[in-house]
């Protein structure tokens, strides 16, 4: 049988490139990232690279793909009210600050010819410094739990750094309704302009610093900062699109091809937030956070098989994780509805 | 309103060579080749936005970004309407942390 119907002609990379492929990829990171607020870049590009890419074209269809995809999720969020706009737009402003500056640490690390494996390692080890702080955090949280601490309004949390940061009061104080937080304007905006100056450097869109950054230093509830995270990397991702297209290294077509499997992992990713609890999504960020090391110290000493490998089966377990929270909990949602329906029948 | 355009599109092309070329570069570096599409083995809407890209690329860019929005915004809504017809509550939420 002739299977050159699943091949589809990219004009710009001039490359044949298996389209349910590309749909699968948008699928799993539309699931992944609606989840965890994130685009995902580091779990598409290596996706894209191996369905035949070039590398600079993996990077730049990307992102245009995840800030479609990071639309779609942010719609669904927007409605369970787990974005805060205000928040969002303030923290936009330290975020192209900040990723303007770490642009330019790059390119002075370039001019010394140091700029692969620095910005590798210093990856490597915020990537660490944030697993380390998502599972200790788990740990102290269970640990003040089973010593009968007392129950904020949050639960009983591990780290509550944010409580301290909320005490800076430097004018404007500012009040951000859906995330609870009454705190100094420029806490958002330094949290965002470190994050950006992060992202800026190391390359990336952010959302893997921010998400737990949101958390940790801003004080907002897990799914409120998944929420918030997805609405920066959808402006920054649209950014990243037009600067891409500019140096021609987008594949347009691939794009919208990948925007149909997200849009429907994006729903599954996004409704699984609402049956999950939050520890239950930091300690599974926490696992992705931690593969998403391995794979580049494995890179980094020239394992690229084992390192897509490892990529590959992470994306593989998380999805399958995610699409049971969210198929267990709307079975349970929609038996419970049905036996009120029968009771207020039998009323 | 032609010179408005001409003046937008170079304002536009020197923001994105002043603004962060490496913001997103996790990969390796991209080198300064001229990519040109290939149009002769694409038609109708793929070879005109081929072309596009091969004689404006400021356009073009503007375009990606449009398209990109619409097709987004187009696709969240459509699984949004399709999403209802579910059965479920998407509209509300309990924060449990733990």
């Amino acid at each position: 049988m002739d299977a050159a119907w699943l091949y589809m002609y990219m004009p710009i990379a001039g490359v044949k490139i298996f389209w349910p492929g590309l749909v699968l990829i948008g699928y799993s990171v539309g699931v992944i990232g609606g989840f965890f607020g994130m685009g995902g870049a580091w779990m598409v590009t290596p996706g894209l690279n191996i369905l035949g890419f070039p590398m600079a074209f993996a990077i730049g269809t990307d992102i245009a793909h995840i800030a479609g995809k990071s639309m779609i999720s942010t719609i669904r969020h927007s409605k369970f009210g787990n974005v805060d706009y205000k928040l969002g737009l303030i923290m936009v402003l330290g975020t192209m600050a900040g990723i303007e500056i770490g642009a330019q640490m790059i390119m002075w690390l370039e001019r010394l010819g140091q700029v692969g494996p620095v910005v590798r390692w210093v990856y490597v080890g915020f990537l660490m410094l944030i697993a380390i702080m998502v599972f200790s955090d788990y740990a102290k949280a269970r640990q003040k739990k089973k010593m009968g601490a007392e129950a904020g309004e949050k639960g009983v949390e591990g780290f509550t750094w944010y409580k301290t940061l909320h005490k800076i009061n430097i004018p404007p104080m500012m009040h951000f309704k859906t995330s609870g937080i009454y705190c100094s304007m420029w806490l958002p905006i330094s949290v965002s302009f470190l994050t950006g100056i992060l992202a800026g450097f190391l390359g990336i869109g952010g959302g893997l610093l921010r998400m737990p950054a949101l958390i940790y230093f801003i004080g907002t509830p897990t799914h409120v900062a998944v929420g918030t995270d997805l609405f920066e990397v959808m402006i920054s991702g649209l950014y990243g699109a037009f600067t891409y297209t500019l140096k021609g290294r987008i594949e347009l077509v691939a794009v919208f091809v990948m925007l149909t499997g997200a849009a429907i992992g994006a729903q599954i990713g996004t409704v699984a937030t609402k049956y999950a609890k939050g520890y239950g999504i930091r300690l599974a960020f926490g696992t992705a956070v931690l593969c998403c090391m391995i794979s580049i110290i494995l890179k980094q000493f020239k394992y690229e098989t084992p390192a897509a490998v490892l990529i590959l089966s992470t994306i593989g377990l998380i999805c399958i994780y995610i699409m049971t929270i969210m198929f267990k909990g709307a079975a349970n949602e929609l038996r419970e509805k049905k036996e009120r329906e029968a009771m207020a029948a039998r009323a | 309103m032609r010179r408005i355009y001409h003046l937008g599109k170079t304002l536009l092309a020197a923001l994105a060579m002043m603004l962060p070329a490496t913001a997103w570069a996790a990969g390796e570096k991209a080198t300064n080749i001229v990519v040109v599409a290939d149009t002769r083995r694409v038609t109708g809407i793929l070879k005109y936005f081929s072309n596009l890209y091969n004689t404006d690329v400021v356009m073009s860019a503007i375009w990606s970004v449009v398209l990109t929005v619409a097709i987004g915004c187009f696709l969240g809504f459509l699984m949004d309407f399709i999403m209802e017809r579910t059965g479920l509550d998407l509209k509300s939420r309990k924060i449990i942390e733990h």
